[in-house]
């Protein structure tokens, strides 16, 4: 088998997956209309298969930042930070971000996969070990297999597992960095975080949190896992993404150890990719600032997911273990997925088709994302969509 | 470790990828497993997580890199547990 034919060996299983070429990976959106709306073939769907938890893509703060920046600074920076220089609005964004951590450095990176891939990489090197939870995002894998460090799973939010995986190590837990999300994104289920604190001081890790799905979601000013727990001192090294709830593209991660300024000269994913371009910084930072007073916001969305979780809880749907802006509807085989996913499109209703191996335990998803701008009255179709279908598709 | 250890640390894999495989494929110790058992990369992970219990080691998944077939996979824990 040469290099194209294992390529074919793919597509081939993919099609038979997916037939009739149903096209429910990177699906054509049309228009886009607004936060929750776009057009699909020639369908006005409502969008829930977005990760804008705030509905803040069409916020006119951003807008006005980001053509601002746009005529004053131009479409790129044509390089990366290290080569061509950092311009105004990464370094303010740097501040902004550690400022809102209250940590004492920040810095912002391309995308989020490149936070992960940069700090995970910097930070853990050959002969150290990185202990991961066995859901993990594949920026966090591809971090850990890129910092050549070994790499150990524990099962996933399972905190007896992740004890014996470190007992295991014996000494080595010095040279241990432990990694876990705020929000997992497949399931919409949090970490642990107080006891994943108390491991990793009883053993001397260092913790790193991605807080990509629960920045601008969980805690008071929407810090995140760390601000709903307290636990924010706690946390050697936090990441997370613009492209979610900033509506934005990049990456951070803010520390309070002094050795995160290092990663500006070691790290490949930060040294050598251009730098966000100004308009996406500049939307960033205006979205952060909305982010931070968005109380209301975070108090729409949760009652928008909170209705659907128990309409769909109420309807008999498996789902994951706890209510959030992610709900994911967990069923056993790809065909009802499929099955599913089609039916909600009927249904104009967009929701993203996560098959094995993406989804965890070898099951299917129909994930939904829930976001702050959906309305009562949607959530409320969407729920009917849902058990309209069930008996349809489950019997 | 011991000869016999390495055989009943073979014995107990291919025991278990049996449970795993869907298809009737013999298991020998020169099957692939991903291009002949068709074992996929999640529940190759999973199978580490569960050797790593079965032995009390720890298996780093890096270290998967240089697995291809059954007996490789032996030799990788026979190596963990006579280090
Ligand atoms: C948990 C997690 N971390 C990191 C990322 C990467 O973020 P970005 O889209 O900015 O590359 C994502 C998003 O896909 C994610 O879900």
């Amino acid at each position: 088998m040469n290099l194209l034919d294992k390529l074919d060996a793919a597509a081939a299983a993919r099609k038979a997956l997916l037939p009739n070429g149903v096209g429910a990976f990177g699906i054509p959106i049309e228009e886009v209309y607004s936060a929750t709306e776009a057009r699909i073939g020639d369908r006005r769907v409502l969008l829930l298969g977005t990760n804008n938890y705030l509905g803040l893509t069409f916020a006119p703060e951003c807008l006005e930042a980001a053509h601002e920046a746009l005529d004053e600074e131009g479409t790129g920076t044509t390089g990366s930070r290290m080569a061509n220089g950092s311009y105004f609005g990464h370094r303010a964004l740097e501040k902004e971000f550690a400022e809102f951590y209250k940590c004492d450095y920040g810095m912002v990176f391309t995308t989020g996969y490149q936070a992960n891939l940069g700090t995970i990489s910097g930070l853990a090197g050959r002969g150290d070990t990185v202990l991961i939870d066995g859901d993990s995002h594949a920026s966090i894998y591809d971090g850990c297999i890129l910092s050549g460090a070994d790499i150990i799973r524990f099962k996933h939010n399972d905190m007896a597992d992740m004890e014996k995986r470190l007992r295991r190590l014996g000494e080595r837990t010095q040279t241990t960095l432990i990694i876990a999300e705020g929000i997992y994104s497949m399931l919409g289920d949090q970490a642990p975080l107080a006891e994943i604190v108390e491991l990793k001081n009883k053993y001397d890790c260092t913790l790193l949190l991605d807080e990509a799905h629960s920045l601008g979601v969980l805690g008071e000013t929407g810090q995140g896992l760390v601000e709903k727990t307290g636990l924010l001192k706690e946390v050697d090294f936090i990441t997370g993404t613009f492209s979610k709830s900033l509506c934005s593209i990049g990456g951070y991660c803010v520390s309070n150890h002094p050795q995160l300024d290092q990663l500006r000269y070691i790290s490949h994913p930060y040294i050598f990719t251009a730098s966000p371009s100004p308009a996406t910084i500049a939307s960033a930072r205006a979205a952060l600032e909305l982010l931070r007073n968005g109380t209301e916001l975070r108090k729409q969305l949760w009652k928008n997911a909170m209705q659907l979780y128990k309409h769909l809880e109420e309807t008999g749907y498996k789902l994951g273990p706890e209510p959030g802006p992610v709900i994911a509807a967990i069923v056993d085989s790809p065909q009802q997925a499929l099955a599913l996913w089609q039916g909600l499109l009927e249904h104009n209703i967009y929701v993203n088709l996560i098959l094995p191996p993406a989804a965890p335990e070898g099951k299917s998803l129909v994930r939904c994302s829930i976001n702050a701008a959906h309305t009562t009255e949607q959530m409320d179709y969407v729920g009917r969509a849902f058990a309209k279908l069930k008996p349809q598709i489950f019997g | 470790m011991t000869a016999s250890d390495y055989d009943e640390t073979m014995q107990l894999l291919c025991d278990r990828l049996g449970s795993l495989v869907s298809s009737d494929t013999p298991i020998t110790p020169e099957s692939n497993l991903i291009g002949q058992l068709a074992i996929d990369s999640i529940k190759l992970l999973n199978l580490i997580m569960e050797i790593e219990d079965t032995f009390d080691i720890s298996v780093p998944i890096n270290a998967l890199a240089d697995v291809q077939t059954v007996r490789d996979l032996v030799d990788l824990i026979h190596k963990i547990k006579s280090a």
